[in-house]
């Protein structure tokens, strides 16, 4: 819908349009891209994590101006922050939250695509370039949790950049790659500083891809059937710009009570001392979100026909995100959302439950039951995706789909009427 | 750096073994954690504050007592106008510290007096000469310590109170104290509270024990979390915003669905 006014605005507009269709384009994906009429709260975390993202890489570069990435200066310069720079405790606060509720919002986003089957034909490649997103958000958070340089900062740090010596032949090379050194230290703390600056920037432009796939299928829907005709959807703006707006606002009320009320709520009391190689911590603890992929690393107890527990817990540990590649092919099910399929919908919340368990077992030490939990929790988990989702998509016999979205939303006589919106 | 080598592959076994690495636990009282009571502190909660009185009680008993062998290294004496303290009164507090400055246009080192722009001035010129003066241990410095410890303020208050005679069965090392609230009991700090009135107070406050150990604690969490009130009163501001944000976008939001339902 190109710009028709005759005004001196709309001038400019037509003859910038004209050149570099940026107006054009944005009044394309606003007005004429057509949204499913049924999306539910839910599909409001794709763009709340959109906006995470932006919060994260700006209150990010604020900090990079006053933050001194030397590992003898670090962490004072961090308390620096904290107490001289004017509002340096508020951006610090809502930076290191930021990237708890970045996390949030991401598994809701992911649990949200394995409920209504977001990730099966044709949204594949959108859902990988999303897999690509976490990937790159676990390394970024990671790599940001290192530079305060605390306690937790440092032996996190040791512990996971450890977990590559268990790599065949290279593995003691690449640890000492990553270490820049024979131990976590200065050059450590350099290159992830320079990675954890690099990468958000990665993360953007492969958002931009994500959107682009997204775009051009159109989201998927709480029904997970195709958009059949104009009764199914309506445009972009005004309707999901105001529900998106609303949902914003009721998740920046969470976020601000964690920042201002509870700001070291979900951190370790441990990073507020300066790390010391000398002492390890008596529990090294990873961050929240990484508990689930801690307790499947720690699962492995013994060596299974000589190859080592501790190869063993780093493949599983890393299959476990790399699994969501091939999910859309492990699916067998052509039913997209779990509404209509009741055998699907019970072990989706059997699989929310065994990660929630996973977590648990990674926030514990492991001894007596807590072991055997988290053995058991890691087989469900890979059982689940190798074993049940494929297998369920055969036997399962799902409820009739509805004709339209328009007509399971609107009613058939409506659907009709709404045609013309 | 060999024995750097061997903690980091220790670490890492420990977190990769975990059926071998969970320590016995021992259940007997010589080792076995006493849960820590909770205790009212005025500054906890959303809508928390630290009270004025308190934080310059709790000062001087830093000042009084920890202050010998415990450092405040993230603090500068100009942060003190914060808890109600004078310029002046600033001014003079740092003066009878002497800091090393230079160097002079001669090329020397020279000390001078304290000046409210300087961090506070360690008991100590590093962690070597203060374990030489305190039996081979390390006072922490104290700048973050409400927020280092699990428990927090909690933890603080539990230490400075928590000093008792040893059980009997239980054997101390040399040097070592038996304190309910410290892991595994046995800390080398000598109990710094011993007697109460052991601070004159300025403001007439009686000087209990519990009395002290509460106003330094609460000292120490401003020292940690310098910016708590002011936290508080703009997450306040914000909240209401948001909600009222919220409210006019719902209303917003139903009036435009509405339009297609």
């Amino acid at each position: 819908m190109p710009v028709t006014g005759t005004g001196r605005i709309s001038r400019i507009i037509r003859w910038i349009d004209y050149r570099l269709p940026f107006v054009a384009q944005l009044e394309h994906e606003l007005n004429e891209y057509p949204t499913p009429r049924n999306l539910n709260y839910w599909w409001n975390f794709g763009s709340l994590a959109g906006i995470m993202l932006v919060i994260m890489i700006v209150s990010g570069i604020v900090l990079a101006m006053h933050y001194t990435p030397e590992s003898t200066m670090a962490f004072d310069s961090v308390e620096r922050i904290m107490r001289d720079v004017n509002y340096g405790w508020l951006m610090r606060y809502i930076h290191m939250n930021g990237a708890s509720m970045f996390f949030v919002l991401v598994y809701i986003h992911i649990f949200r695509g394995l409920y209504y089957g977001s990730y099966k034909y044709p949204r594949e490649l959108l859902w990988m370039l999303g897999v690509v997103i976490l990937l790159l958000m676990m390394a970024t958070a990671f790599m940001g949790y290192v530079l305060p340089w605390g306690q937790m900062s440092y032996w996190g740090a040791t512990v996971i950049t450890s977990l590559f010596s268990a790599i065949p032949v290279f593995g003691q090379k690449i640890v000492t790659l990553l270490w820049g050194g024979f131990a976590v230290a200065n050059p450590t703390l350099n290159r992830f500083f320079s990675l954890h600056y690099l990468l958000p920037f990665v993360i953007v432009g492969v958002v931009g891809l994500h959107l682009v796939a997204l775009h051009q299928h159109g989201s998927n829907n709480p029904l997970g059937i195709d958009h059949k005709g104009p009764q199914d959807s309506i445009p972009f703006h005004p309707y999901y710009t105001i529900k998106d707006l609303f949902g914003l606002t009721v998740f920046l009320l969470i976020f601000s009570v964690v920042v201002f009320f509870y700001p070291n709520f979900l951190g370790d009391p441990q990073n507020y001392i300066p790390a010391n190689p000398l002492q390890t911590p008596p529990d090294i603890v990873p961050e929240w979100y990484f508990l689930p992929y801690y307790a499947i690393l720690r699962s492995m107890t013994f060596d299974v026909l000589g190859i080592p527990a501790k190869l063993i817990g780093v493949v599983l540990m890393f299959s476990s995100i790399l699994l969501l590649f091939v999910l859309p092919w492990l699916d067998t099910s052509r039913v997209r959302s779990a509404t209509f399929r009741p055998i699907y919908k019970k072990i989706f919340w059997l699989l929310v439950i065994d990660v929630l368990t996973l977590g648990y077992v990674g926030a514990h030490p492991p001894a007596g039951t807590i072991v055997v939990v988290g053995q058991l929790a890691t087989f469900y988990y890979f059982f689940h995706f190798l074993i049940l989702i494929p297998l369920i998509g055969k036997i399962e016999r799902p409820r009739p789909l509805p004709t339209s979205i328009g007509a399971a939303v609107l009613g058939p006589g409506a659907a009709e009427a709404a045609g013309g919106e | 750096m060999r024995n750097r080598v061997f903690t980091l592959i220790a670490a890492s076994a420990l977190a990769l073994a975990p059926g071998l690495a969970g320590p016995a636990r021992a259940a007997d009282q010589c080792t076995e954690e006493v849960a820590l009571p909770h205790q009212q502190w005025s500054f906890e909660g959303p809508l928390g504050t630290y009270d004025e009185a308190t934080l310059q009680r709790g000062f001087q008993v830093y000042k009084e007592v920890c202050s010998a062998c415990h450092a405040l290294k993230h603090l500068a004496y100009r942060d003190l106008t914060e808890i109600g303290y004078s310029e002046d009164q600033v001014k003079g507090f740092a003066a009878q510290f002497q800091v090393t400055d230079g160097p002079n246009d001669q090329g020397q080192m020279f000390q001078r007096p304290g000046r409210p722009s300087d961090p506070f001035v360690p008991p100590f010129p590093n962690d070597q000469a203060a374990r030489v003066a305190n039996n081979g241990a390390l006072p922490p410095d104290m700048s973050l310590l409400v927020k280092a410890r699990e428990g927090g303020p909690d933890y603080v208050y539990g230490i400075a109170t928590g000093f008792k005679d040893a059980p009997a069965n239980c054997k101390l090392g040399q040097n070592m104290y038996w304190n309910d609230y410290f892991p595994g009991h046995q800390i080398a700090m000598p109990p710094p509270l011993t007697a109460d009135g052991q601070v004159t107070y300025a403001d007439g406050t009686n000087a209990s024990i519990k009395q002290m150990a509460a106003d330094v604690t609460t000292f120490l969490a401003w020292a940690s979390e310098p910016n708590l009130n002011e936290r508080h009163r703009m997450g306040a501001k914000v909240i209401l915003f948001l909600l009222v944000a919220a409210g006019l976008f719902y209303a917003a939001k139903r009036r435009i669905w509405a339009k297609i339902h």
